[in-house]
């Protein structure tokens, strides 16, 4: 199984073998683990390490026991006798206690250990049980839960003194743990489909055991520790059999039931039973040793106070000294627990060990690879999803990786597997399809094929009279007829273009001169929609959605040079997992792409004939597999242009296995939740808990699906929620120094079986913190805990903060000086204040760990910094300041509406993401939530429906041999059922040679977003005034740029071509954002969060944001209305941001997409107030009004509908206040009007003379 | 004594020499995606003090020793080391940071400037020689 397990990674394997061998050999043999770098191995080593082949490391230490470990598996399915155990120790111990400590060293943290490599200080783990604590003994003999394991198969193989004796202790062992792990490493990833490992059944002894323990609710606070020492003994010489062996004979003598058990019938109750005997024997080593003592650090903490410890340690110390007589003796014990420090080390070893056999059981395919070693691994997984060309040409395999999601890939057949490498002969067809695609010999010159016209007739019409930029004798625009008679040079263009005539066609409207000093209503009254690019019509209907995909320049200029004069930004803005009602689903054996630029197949290709397609990005000539050749839609053969990829510019793929690098993983969540005392305070646990009870059953996922918790104030507190289990276990880490995890494998639990358990924990957690009294805030370590919780499958985290985290790693000053909220000068503290976050962001990354905060403060909390773990992990932020669950209950309804949203909606796990595009473009600057792995390859941990993106554009080649160019992005991700798909988007776009063209084609929403996400990097890396000036500018040059070249008016005014009218307005509202405004009181965290908000939204959402829209709601009527859903939906007219719309006697609408504003008019018609808002007369409505009643009026039914269906489809559930003119709150929205004057700020005309005298200068 | 800094300062630049090759390596590395952001910010910011120091000794030594053309033709590179060094923004991981060596061009230009340093050490290698040699000629 090794090898073909090691295969999937051929690029990596091939590249760095030493390296790889090293690693693998020291992962499972030396716990001293190559480089300060963690994590695990990457995916050959790990397969390479698969349970058999481990052994072969250390054949001398595992001769015995692989004997043993052959017949294990088989003898421990059957699992008789465990109620037998149950009973037994239920009897036996029925000592009353609470807490029981456990002597935790620091060899306990496999996890801990592996991560920082550093001999940690000694933990101290307290453990308690949420609810009632039970039998001290029963407590006891839980303490080992994954640990313990291992024993049981070592029982099985010491059954006979003799041979215990005989083995040396060191290899027995060190085979147990890892058996031990591997079962329960089945247990927890039983959810992978097809797992095959011979002793799963081990999982169910292990799952009994845990019943039992649950059986008395008792302390199992840590996974055992005192026995992963001896395991790493094997891989090292280093002499430290004394421990093993002691513990061992100790064991041995303790259980004289269990062995009993054990010969008369089965492995598994001696197994229960030794693992109790076990776990006994660790509480009992505790008290009597002093150096275990001081290690372990042990404390007792939480709903009991810390009393019970000696009696548990009295009372087991009792125990195990009547028991022990046979053992190796107690003096040995000081021994082994000073040992184990020293042995820290070599619990990587062991770790490894585990984790391969965790991978051995849930690799079903030999490409698994899991998680990656952060220096070598994600290499690897590149190798594998972005085929460099190197490190796969020098792959034999066939599951090459250029059939991943890949990069540019040299011409290389014999590795390509996606595209059958030799020519299939051309069969004769028997039936030529008509195809109106037949390739003409003519046009297969052309850079793209058929179908292509080099420029449509319309489209050139209208280029015409701009080329000639003629001044129209008005400055109103006097018709596109008009420029054409008068200008001159149109007549050689004309004749040119072989007499097209003139159509009428909507180009020149947008090059229509504006003077915008004149135009007092610039803005129109509909919503503004995006340009269409200028193509032919067959071209226009197969162009991806705008909503999807945009570019802010629908006209491509040819050259730099003709770019960089017209002073527009080009760019491309994507929302790429858009929640689409229509999409294409196409599953087939082989996706096809283009062998060169690995493109996939799309609209905008060229059949040159039945057999080839030319690539419309690199112009390569493909083949046309057979598989393409037959239509499943039509059902027809041969018509290889009519099937959906063919004929959709959004499809999605089903992808076969050659896009994993490991088994799709399950959906797995993890709630991080602040319980400091300002958490509490805040009341959001209550609102928290509450969705999610709501919406368990709505997450998406599939059976696999896994979901944990964990809360931290000073400690981090863990949750094991293991099935079986009566209520829900509380384990605290107090060492935040050094966090480790208390038991690896029931924090993650399946969410089916452990449904109950969860919803006791959720209901009982709102109050299980109501009296903390501890103000501290242990974020950097919860996190650090989380990522190693995740690590080994990858999924989301969800982390709510309330305030700055003031302990362990990661800890923040206050930065914000409030007297500096208003400045105009300098804004500081925009970028984070140190590294943690990022880095923490790109482990978590490397693992597939998507980290979402929630920051609900009230205070500063620094959201520049914790932003960053969201930041490069690709997960999502939302900020509520000042919340609170009843004194500001709008923002609780904020939290608990954008929980549901959050909660249900369609998320992609493992997901990476490549945008191509035609040779001769290149991208160099990428924005919104993510990490740039390679050049092109954006590493998505998390991909949600709600994240856009944004991406600058150069162009390095002049396309004059090209009329047009192409956007590809392709998203690969696994979806929540478990399948990996790819999501493809293609936009065509023409390119054009004159200035005038490009200044047609603009698209100036997209442009502002582009400059926004710019502004928002210049703000953080240089100065918010360098920002603000770089706006300024951009809307400065563009318009002075069209003005000197293209409309050579000589006019005073102020000419923008009609497709850019806006585009001074929307400047100006960038200005007046929160991001970047100056001189408003703005608070440096809403600051941050506006320029995330920017980052990360999609553009329609993003827009919004900018530039609000205004409507007047009080005399809705359902002219030009739209119907949705059987519901009219009236559509009242855009009107401008200012209050000279505003009239008192009505009421307005703004739309501000994370808020709704209605403003209620003084003198507004009392039957719009009491028919929409149910109050008699002005002064009746309340200062605070976040709802509209539920009138069965027909104004109050308009409104609604428009308001829910503004709603629709938000990423952030807006908010509604009705504000009353000479409220307090109207401030908030008059600061929305941004063409009008404030203090600090230019009113929209006297930005235009600033502007105009920019330009003049 | 002279041919003792110049020994010394030509020893120096080679070491600075293979650490632009190094950088030059690396850098082109990443750019053809054989290794990913992440290890080479890693690798590369290891490198990036001591490159700092051994620039900045050479440049002290020529001040000490009063070669100031020498000093003079060193002091500009060395002042950009510094200062490229002390504003690295607190929450970047070094003067290399993966999240940003993707972004607005700067792997251009970091490639470009180890291939000035190169030049540059190249230039101050022959200059270092010229001088060993003239100054154990003279003694």
């Amino acid at each position: 199984m090794s090898a073909p397990a090691g295969s999937p990674h051929p690029a990596a394997s091939s590249r760095i073998p030493p390296k790889l061998g090293g690693a693998a050999a020291s992962g499972a043999a030396a716990p001293a683990g190559p480089g300060p770098g963690p994590h695990q191995q990457n995916g050959p080593a790990q397969n390479q390490m698969q349970v058999p082949s481990g052994y072969g490391l250390h054949p001398q230490s595992y001769i015995a026991p692989s004997g043993h470990y052959s017949q294990g598996p088989g003898k421990m399915t059957s699992l008789p006798l465990d109620s037998q155990c149950d009973d037994y120790y239920s009897g036996l111990y029925r000592v009353p206690t609470q807490n029981v400590v456990t002597p935790n060293t620091a060899s306990q943290q496999p996890g801990a250990q592996q991560m920082y490599g550093s001999v940690p200080p000694a933990p101290h783990v307290v453990g308690s049980t949420l609810g009632s604590f039970q039998g001290a003994g029963s407590s006891a003999s839980h303490l080992h839960t994954s640990a313990s394991q291992p024993y049981s198969s070592f029982v099985n193989r010491y059954n006979s003194p003799a041979m215990y004796s005989a083995n040396s202790s060191v290899a027995a062992q060190g085979f147990p743990s890892t058996c031990g792990h591997y079962a329960l490493s089945t247990v927890s990833n039983a959810a992978y489909p097809s797992v095959s490992y011979p002793s799963l059944p081990a999982g169910d002894p292990y799952g009994q055991q845990m019943f039992t323990s649950q059986n008395a609710p008792t302390v199992r606070p840590v996974r055992d520790n005192s026995f992963s020492g001896p395991s790493t003994a094997i891989s090292h010489p280093s002499p430290l059999p004394p421990p093993p062996s002691q513990q061992y004979h100790q064991q041995q003598s303790l259980s004289g039931y269990s062995t009993f058990a054990w010969s008369a019938s089965g492995l598994p109750s001696t197994q229960d039973n030794l693992i109790q005997n076990h776990t006994s024997l660790a509480t009992a080593n505790n008290p009597t040793n002093p150096v275990a003592d001081t290690l372990s650090c042990s404390v007792m903490q939480n709903v009991q106070p810390p009393k019970s410890s000696p009696v548990v340690s009295a009372v087991l110390s009792g125990a195990s000294s009547t028991r022990t007589p046979p053992a190796a003796g107690r003096p040995v014990e000081p021994l082994a627990s000073v040992a184990r420090p020293s042995e820290l080390l070599q619990q990587k070893g062991m770790q490894y060990g585990e984790y391969v056999n965790n991978q051995a059981s849930s690799a079903p395919t030999p490409l698994s690879s899991t998680s990656d070693d952060e220096e070598e691994e994600e290499e690897d997984e590149e190798a594998g999803v972005d085929s460099s060309s190197t490190t796969s040409s020098a792959s034999p395999m066939p599951n090459s990786y250029d059939a991943l999601e890949g990069g540019s890939y040299p011409d290389m057949l014999s590795s390509s597997a996606s595209s059958p490498a030799p020519d299939p002969a051309p069969e004769p067809d028997p039936a030529p399809a008509p195809a109106p695609a037949a390739p003409q010999p003519s046009k297969m010159a052309k850079p793209f094929g058929y179908g292509y016209p080099t420029l449509q007739p319309g489209y050139q019409n209208a280029t015409a009279p701009l080329n000639s930029g003629v001044p129209p004798s008005s400055p109103m625009y006097s018709g596109f007829q008009q420029y054409a008679q008068q200008y001159p040079g149109m007549n050689q263009l004309s004749s040119s273009l072989g007499g097209l005539n003139l159509q009428s066609s909507s180009q020149p409207e947008s090059l229509r001169p504006v003077n915008l000093t004149q135009e007092r209503n610039i803005l129109p009254m509909t919503p503004v929609w995006a340009p269409v690019p200028n193509l032919n019509l067959d071209l226009k209907k197969l162009n991806c959605s705008p909503d999807s995909f945009r570019c802010t320049l629908t006209n491509i200029p040819q050259t730099q040079a003709l770019l960089n004069k017209a002073k527009l930004p080009l760019g491309l803005l994507l929302h790429p997992f858009r929640d689409l009602t229509q999409l294409p689903v196409i599953t087939s054996n082989t996706i096809v792409r283009c062998r060169s630029c690995r493109t996939y197949i799309n609209p905008f290709v060229s059949f040159i004939d039945q057999r080839r397609w030319k690539c419309n990005l690199c112009y390569r000539v493909n083949d046309v597999p057979e598989e393409f050749m037959y239509n499943p839609l039509t059902r027809s053969y041969g018509e290889p242009h009519k099937r959906p990829e063919v004929q959709n510019p959004t499809v999605e793929f089903i992808a076969s296995s050659d896009y994993m690098l490991r088994p799709p993983q399950p959906a797995v969540y993890l709630f991080v939740l602040d319980v400091s005392h300002n958490a509490v305070e805040a009341g959001y646990l209550t609102i928290l808990c509450q969705s999610l009870l709501e919406n368990l059953d709505k997450l998406p996922g599939d059976s696999r699906t896994r979901i944990g918790f964990m809360t931290f104030d000073s400690t981090v507190h863990f949750y094991n929620l293991q099935e079986g289990l009566s209520q829900p276990q509380m384990l605290i880490v107090s060492d935040i120094d050094d966090v480790f995890l208390p038991t690896p494998d029931s924090l993650l639990v399946n969410l089916y079986e452990s449904k109950e358990l969860i919803k006791d924990l959720l209901n009982a957690l709102p109050n299980m913190f109501t009296n903390t009294r501890e103000t501290h805030s242990a974020l950097g370590p919860a996190l650090q805990a989380a990522f190693k919780l995740m690590s080994p499958t990858g999924g989301r985290v969800s982390v709510f903060q309330t305030q700055l985290p003031s302990l362990g790693a990661g800890l923040l000053q206050s930065r914000e000086d409030p007297n500096q909220r208003s400045s105009t000068k300098v804004v500081q503290h925009l970028g984070p204040a140190t590294d943690f976050y990022k880095k923490l962001a790109l482990d978590c990354s490397g693992q597939q760990t998507a980290v979402d905060l929630f920051l609900l403060s009230s205070q500063y909390s620094d959201l520049a910094s914790l932003a960053c773990m969201s930041k490069y992990s690709a997960g999502c932020i939302y900020y509520y300041p000042s919340f609170h669950y009843t004194h500001n209950p709008s923002q609780a309804e904020k939290l608990q509406k954008d929980l549901k949203r959050y909660l249900t909606r369609k998320i992609g796990f493992e997901a990476v993401m490549r945008i191509r595009c035609t040779k001769g473009l290149s991208m160099h600057t990428f924005h919104g939530n993510f990490f740039v792995r390679s050049t092109d390859l954006l590493s998505l941990a998390n991909i949600n429906p709600d994240a856009g993106f944004a991406v600058q554009l150069s162009i390095e080649e002049s396309l004059t041999d090209t009329s047009l160019v192409c956007f590809q992005t392709a998203l690969l991700y696994t979806s929540s059922k478990g399948e990996r798909r790819i999501r493809v988007h293609t936009l065509c776009l023409p390119v054009v040679s004159s200035l005038a063209d490009v200044y047609a084609g603009a698209d100036v929403q997209a442009s502002i977003c582009l400059l926004a996400n710019m502004a928002v990097d210049r703000s953080i890396s240089s100065s918010l005034s360098d920002a603000r000036d770089a706006l300024v500018n951009a809307v400065v040059d563009s318009l002075s740029a069209y003005g000197s070249t293209v409309s050579n008016l000589q006019h005073s005014g102020l000419i923008a071509p009609s497709s850019l009218k806006l585009f001074p307005l929307y400047i100006l509202a960038l200005l007046k954002q929160k991001a970047f405004r100056t001189g408003t009181s703005t608070r440096l965290d809403d600051r941050v969060y506006a320029m995330c908000q920017i980052k990360c939204q999609p553009l329609v959402h993003l827009m919004k944001m900018i530039h609000p829209n205004l409507y007047r709601v009080d005399r809705l009527t359902d002219e030009g209305a739209i119907h949705v859903n059987d519901r009219v939906v009236p559509q009242p007219p855009l009107q401008k941001l200012s209050a000279e719309k505003l009239t008192r006697d009505g009421a307005f609408l703004m739309d501000c997409g994370s808020v709704f504003y209605i403003w209620i008019g003084k003198s507004c018609d009392n039957n719009f107030i009491e028919d929409v808002l149910g109050y008699p007369n002005f002064a009746s409505i309340p200062q605070k009004m976040t709802h509209l009643p539920e009138l069965d009026t027909l104004s109050s039914e308009r409104a609604r509908s428009f308001i829910t269906w503004l709603r629709d489809n938000r990423p952030l559930n807006p908010i509604l206040h009705v504000v009353k003119d000479e409220s307090p709150a109207k401030t908030e929205f008059f600061q929305h009007l941004i063409e009008d004057r404030t203090e600090a700020a230019f009113s929209y005309y006297e930005f235009l003379l600033h502007v105009q005298q920019q330009i003049c200068k | 004594m002279e041919a003792v800094v110049f020994v010394f300062s030509l020893l120096d630049c080679c070491a600075l020499i293979f650490l632009s090759v190094y950088f030059i390596i690396t850098l082109s590395d990443l750019e053809c995606d054989y290794i990913n952001a992440r290890s080479c910010c890693s690798k590369l910011n290891k490198w990036v003090i001591p490159e700092l120091v051994g620039h900045t000794i050479v440049t002290v030594l020529m001040l000490i020793s009063l070669h100031w053309f020498i000093f003079l033709l060193n002091l500009p590179v060395a002042t950009w080391n510094i200062y490229r060094f002390i504003m690295v923004p607190s929450g970047n991981m070094g003067v290399f940071d993966p999240t940003e060596i993707h972004n607005r061009g700067q792997l251009k230009s970091h490639m470009k400037e180890a291939m000035i340093k190169l030049g540059f050490h190249l230039l101050c290698f022959f200059m270092y020689l010229y001088s060993m040699i003239l100054a154990l000629i003279n003694d």
